[in-house]
């Protein structure tokens, strides 16, 4: 999927479904299919962080970067970051969403 | 035959949706003459026992504002719905949660620490707080709780209908009556209002931005809104492309943005986010360094996002 097309909503959706962290990969800016996907998500991804901090969760959660199909080297260390981080803040209290 | 019985009642809200229901102005007296009120607190003499003798299923419908907030708002909410034929959540608190829904990036232990402890206006020398229940020479005196958040009406009690708005506007309500005396209602569940956004109807429209536009995010108290012109399209936040039609755009006439008291349209089920979606997606700046700099000018976003319909949102409070 374009990460244009992601809404706060999924992301929000996730979290609420039990996510710990959420990642969003997409390809880099100026090659993206449909001119500026990307350049969307890149601003919905700093104002949803704005937005998440207030509602208590640790803005490390959500994290977006730019990895093309064949960059399987990045794909991998960039997911393995993201679980380390993830790790280190350890679950996410979502019992307090609800009451 | 005998008129169908009513009962119009307020939880946490600020008595703005009674004034709606006088702001019908001569349309009130067709009301009066059509229905019997049964109870009405801001208005009329009724006493909760009056509401507990009454057969269940007795009343036909009864009208609920206000967003729950303690022990007795659910406790009248639950007797309502087992006296009613139908629950309408009228106005936006019962509707969403509404502005008392805000409290919902508080808790109670915050709210509680403010109100009765540190506020400067505040003398309170023995840290006295509300207790639910206090032994006094008279006797035991009791408090409802005081929840840790804010809730929807149908958070609590199936709700078969909303009126949206803060408050709603008279027109709407007028229609909602009609129909619920003439039995000509919609499908369980509708809120009753236009189902698009408020930007379709809206009389600025045409000078709708339809792509990126926005390069500074201004608040109404720092420029001169142009009244002709698109707020978004002068940087100003409007919660319009996320909101619900059918407020008759007070706001907008009076040259403020909307800030979204209808709620989203059926298809959205979290209004701040989608709003969020949208204002970036218009934000003309593709520079990240630019970007942050954009939405860090951005004063409170889940406020504003959130203004009327946090209890209502996915995560409904923060942790």
């Amino acid at each position: 999927m374009c990460t244009g097309r992601i809404e706060p909503e999924f992301i929000i959706k996730a979290f609420k479904s039990g996510a710990d962290g959420v990642l969003i990969l997409g390809c880099h800016p100026g090659d993206c299919h449909y001119k500026e996907g990307n350049y969307k998500a890149l601003r919905r991804f700093h104002l949803l962080r704005k937005v998440l901090i207030q509602f208590g969760i640790e803005e490390e959660r959500l994290k977006l970067d730019w990895v093309s199909a064949s960059e399987a080297d990045k794909f991998v260390n960039v997911v393995n970051e993201m679980v380390e981080t993830v790790k280190k803040l350890g679950p996410l209290k979502k019992e307090s969403f609800v009451a | 035959m005998p008129k169908p019985k009513v009962a119009f009642y307020w939880c946490a809200s600020c008595g703005g949706c009674e004034e709606a229901v006088v702001d019908l102005a001569e349309d009130i007296l067709k009301v009066v003459e059509a229905v019997e009120f049964v109870l009405w607190p801001v208005a009329m003499d009724f006493k909760i026992k009056d509401i507990e003798s009454i057969n269940d299923g007795e009343i036909a419908v009864s009208f609920i504002n206000g967003a729950i907030r303690t022990s007795e708002q659910e406790h009248i909410a639950k007797l309502l719905r087992r006296k009613s034929q139908l629950i309408v959540a009228f106005g936006s608190c019962a509707h969403l949660g509404g502005t008392p829904g805000l409290a919902n990036f508080t808790d109670r232990k915050k709210i509680f620490d403010w109100v009765y402890l540190k506020a400067p206006s505040v003398i309170n020398p023995e840290g006295t707080i509300p207790l639910q229940k206090t032994t006094t020479i008279h006797g035991e005196l009791t408090l409802p709780e005081f929840y840790n958040s804010v809730f929807t009406v149908d958070q609590f009690i199936e709700t078969d209908y909303y009126l949206p708005g803060c408050a709603p506007p008279p027109d709407l309500i007028i229609k909602a009556i009609e129909a619920i005396l003439y039995r000509n209602l919609p499908e369980k569940g509708t809120v009753l209002a236009p189902d698009k956004a408020l930007c379709d109807s809206c009389n600025r429209r045409d000078s709708k931005p339809e792509k990126s536009v926005i390069k500074e995010i201004k608040r109404v108290h720092e420029v001169l809104i142009d009244p002709e012109k698109c707020f978004l399209d002068q940087g100003i936040i409007c919660l319009g492309p996320a909101t619900r039609d059918g407020c008759g755009q007070r706001c907008i006439n009076a040259n403020m943005p909307c800030r979204g008291c209808f709620g989203p349209t059926s298809r959205v089920q979290d209004q701040g986010a989608k709003f969020l979606s949208a204002l970036a997606s218009i934000i003309d700046i593709n520079n990240e360094e630019e970007i942050k700099k954009i939405i860090d000018s951005i004063a409170d976003p889940a406020g504003i996002f959130y203004y009327y319909a946090l209890p209502a949102s996915m995560l409904r409070r923060r942790i």
